[in-house]
């Protein structure tokens, strides 16, 4: 017992060393500091705790996540939807690929202006915006993961007269999944940036306008407890996402777990 | 050329369907100008002094960030996975940094550099940084398992074992990992100039859309997806020569 | 065709083409195949036997003759018959338990779920893996893997079950298990089997009849029946002398097919 939580506690050093010096030395380094642009780590903790922890929460965290969860679902489910049917068909992802790759090139807030112009200021745009950067990379992965399906499984599916939507949904798409998974990973990242970019561009409520408005107004401790409020949006949504992926692909890492012991 | 035909047809179709909309009244002229439109606008736009200024502008930004990125992204991915130790301690704090988005650090840059190319350059530089520091230390984590398996067998000098394996095997890590930056410097300068509106396409855009120049905002549009195309193919292209000689490494497909 | 084949293979006939390369995989085979038979199949590598299992069990079409199965001409991949493949590890769903893979196709059938429960348990009894309904199939060992497949195709309740060089792939021991466990399903289900396989002491041992391929293009060199008396068991069966006098007039075939084949110019591809 004793050797198991030594090794816990190893492990939880280890983790944590780093980061809570890098912590530490900031704090120290920025105590006395003067600089109107970089306060000292202490007030930007202060306001953290008096803006974020309250009110804002609800006034600007939450409409973010709640656009950013639906621009993301829609993506997701796009993305799915779109990419099954060009993965599955050779001549029509040939006459889909230079269009697709075409769509993707586009830089996603490139495109911010046009849909402010088709939907204004305001969540439908912010979402549409999320959609638009997001589907693209579960879009393609989806194509990918359901390009390379197993012959021998395929032959099996044949062989026992398992087709149409029993073939979909019980060999393609668990199948892809993976990759598919893959995607959306990375679908994610850009939906919390294009979130944020978004309501920064169009700044009417959400945790990127605040920040902006913020940094316009020059209240710059306000502004750094944003930021910090910001990246723990993101690490908070990425733990989020693993748990999710554990979860479905449970039978994959149990798989590629044993593949690597043996 | 039957297969040609199939990749043109779908381009085809696409301009078509964007001609014909907005003409017959299904899509309003004013939102969807006719694709002909964009076109003769495009080659009316190449013909400005102000496009190109634009365009060298953020390929400018663009070119800066993604060395920088380049280089930083690299030496940290040596110093990380070559000391020691060093990955097992910055793991978490990797972990922690990466998913906060790069945007996060606008306000902080408006601040110091305004509106400012270097603006860019540090946003691009911090995300863009991201990819190339993983793929060098999963290229290097890799090394390390060939290293593990042939250095026994083949009692390599340590210059020997940098030329014939480290190398070898790090470099499809390390090209893909810029392929993969260059694609988001180009996101991040374009942002950089939309949002904090340096100079440069972005900025172009969204003047062209405030002031209700609609065909010259699609173009910009238009340009700034042939930028993103023709980045990703030199990429590939260059790898493709570059590793030739060299089986393929499969990764996510990013955006 | 005789009044009782289950399946019946007609002129079959198959050519690969690819530009300007023409390999006539199999040339003219004829065959039946009686309700509940065991017949293997051998013949050297290359010969053809893939070809031949791939037309027989529907996943590739014949350049020319015909397969019927129960009377009807193979068009895709006939519902009467459930197929074992040699890859045991890419035939099972992984994200499937065992439970699950097995009863997938029975589900496809519309069966009721009471119904479907019963048939796979029954096939996981007779396949001595009662325990392992809930495992992954990655979790298990390759013999074992190789069992679940061969009790879906049991629960399947085909009329003709397919199997294609199924225990090439695992260690001599479990092999001889698996091949126990073959004559037993056979025997007890009363099932009607075709059984390519590369090992001929094998054929000899399971088969009730050997039918031998001739290199490409492919026809049938030799029609054996085994007929050693039944039950059969590794101990004693192997060393029958009428095994033996089998076992040497197969192989002798089989060494012809590959010196007839050294002969021809045609390049030896299965």
């Amino acid at each position: 017992m004793g050797r198991f939580a030594g090794m816990i506690l190893r492990g939880a050093v280890i983790e944590l060393a780093l980061p809570l010096a890098l912590f530490a030395l900031l704090f120290v380094a920025s105590a006395h500091s003067s600089n109107f642009y970089f306060p000292p780590l202490a007030k930007v903790l202060d306001r953290f705790d008096a803006l974020w922890l309250g009110q804002r929460f609800v006034g600007d965290v939450l409409p973010s996540l709640g656009r950013l969860i639906l621009g993301y679902l829609i993506a997701c489910l796009a993305g799915i939807a779109i990419g099954l049917p060009i993965g599955m068909y050779r001549p029509l992802r040939r006459a889909a690929e230079p269009v697709l790759e075409f769509f993707r090139a586009i830089p996603p807030p490139a495109l911010i202006p046009v849909l402010v112009m088709l939907a204004g200021f305001g969540d439908t745009m912010k979402i549409a915006v999320i959609v638009t950067g997001s589907v693209w990379p579960i879009l393609l992965n989806t194509v990918e993961g359901v390009r390379s399906v197993d012959l021998v499984l395929d032959e099996t599916c044949r062989t026992y007269q398992i087709k149409g939507l029993s073939r979909l949904w019980h060999f393609v798409l668990p199948s892809a999944s993976p990759q598919i998974v893959v995607g959306m990973r990375i679908g994610l990242s850009i939906g919390i940036i294009l979130m944020v970019i978004s309501e920064m561009f169009a700044a009417t409520n959400g945790l990127g306008a605040a920040i902006i408005v913020f940094q316009r107004s020059f209240e710059i401790p306000e502004m750094w407890s944003g930021v910090l409020m910001l990246g723990l949006f993101g690490f908070a949504l990425s733990l989020a996402f693993r748990l999710f992926e554990r979860r479905t692909l449970k039978w994959y890492y149990g798989m590629r777990d044993l593949e690597r012991r043996s | 050329m039957a297969r040609h035909l199939n990749s043109a047809g779908g381009f085809l179709l696409l301009a078509i369907l964007w001609e014909a909309a907005p003409r017959l009244g299904l899509a309003d002229p004013r939102f969807f100008p006719p694709f002909s439109a964009l076109v003769g606008e495009l080659f009316k736009l190449a013909g400005t002094q102000e496009f190109w200024a634009y365009f060298g502008s953020t390929l400018r930004t663009w070119a800066i960030g993604l060395t920088v990125a380049t280089l930083s992204g690299v030496i940290a991915g040596l110093v990380i996975g070559l000391v020691p130790g060093a990955r097992k301690y910055t793991h978490s704090t990797i972990e922690f940094l990466r998913p906060i988005p790069s945007v996060a650090l606008i306000p902080g840059v408006i601040l110091i550099f305004g509106s400012r190319y270097q603006s860019g350059v540090v946003l691009i530089t911090y995300a863009a940084f991201w990819q190339v520091l993983l793929q060098m230390l999963y290229g290097l984590s890799d090394v390390d398992a060939v290293a593990r398996d042939t250095a026994r067998s083949f009692r390599f000098s340590t210059t020997g074992f940098i030329v014939h394996v480290a190398w070898p095997t790090l470099l499809p890590f390390l090209f893909t990992g810029v392929r993969l930056a260059a694609s988001i410097a180009l996101v991040l300068a374009v942002t950089a100039e939309m949002v904090i509106g340096s100079f440069g396409i972005g900025r172009g855009i969204v003047v062209a859309q405030t002031s209700d120049a609609i065909p010259t905002m699609y173009a910009l549009v238009i340009v700034t997806g042939l930028m993103g195309i023709a980045i990703n193919v030199a990429a590939r292209a260059i790898e493709k020569r570059v590793l030739r000689w060299h089986p393929s490494v499969r990764n996510a497909v990013a955006a | 065709m005789a009044g009782n084949a289950v399946v019946s293979v007609q002129h079959l006939n198959k050519v690969y083409q690819s530009g300007t390369r023409r390999v006539e995989a199999i040339g003219d085979l004829n065959f039946d195949v009686e309700a509940g038979d065991f017949t293997c199949i051998v013949g050297p590598s290359g010969a053809g036997k893939t070809t031949l299992l791939k037309c027989l069990s529907g996943l590739l079409a014949p350049t020319s003759g015909a397969i019927l199965v129960n009377g009807h001409a193979v068009a895709g991949p006939p519902a009467e018959m459930a197929v074992v493949f040699q890859e045991y590890g890419r035939s099972l769903f992984p994200w499937k338990t065992v439970r699950e893979n097995i009863e997938l196709p029975l589900r496809e059938k519309k069966i009721a779920k009471a119904e479907r429960t019963r048939l796979v348990d029954e096939a996981l009894a007779a396949v001595a893996l009662a325990g392992a309904g809930d495992s992954y199939p990655w979790q298990l060992s390759g013999g074992m893997q190789q069992r679940v497949a061969i009790a879906r195709a049991v629960a399947y309740q085909p009329k003709v079950m397919v199997l294609d060089e199924p225990f090439a792939a695992v260690d001599a021991q479990t092999r001889a298990d698996l091949e126990d466990l073959m004559l037993r399903l056979w025997s007890e289900l009363d099932l009607t089997v075709i059984f390519v396989t590369h090992d001929i002491d094998e054929a000899v041992y399971l088969g009730h009849r050997v039918l031998v391929l001739s290199s490409s293009p492919t026809r049938i060199l030799d029609d054996v029946r085994v007929d050693i008396p039944a039950p059969r068991n590794q101990a004693t069966t192997r060393i029958e002398p009428q095994f033996a006098d089998l076992r040497t007039r197969i192989y002798r075939g089989i060494q012809e097919a590959k010196s007839a084949a050294r002969v021809t110019k045609e390049p030896i591809k299965g």
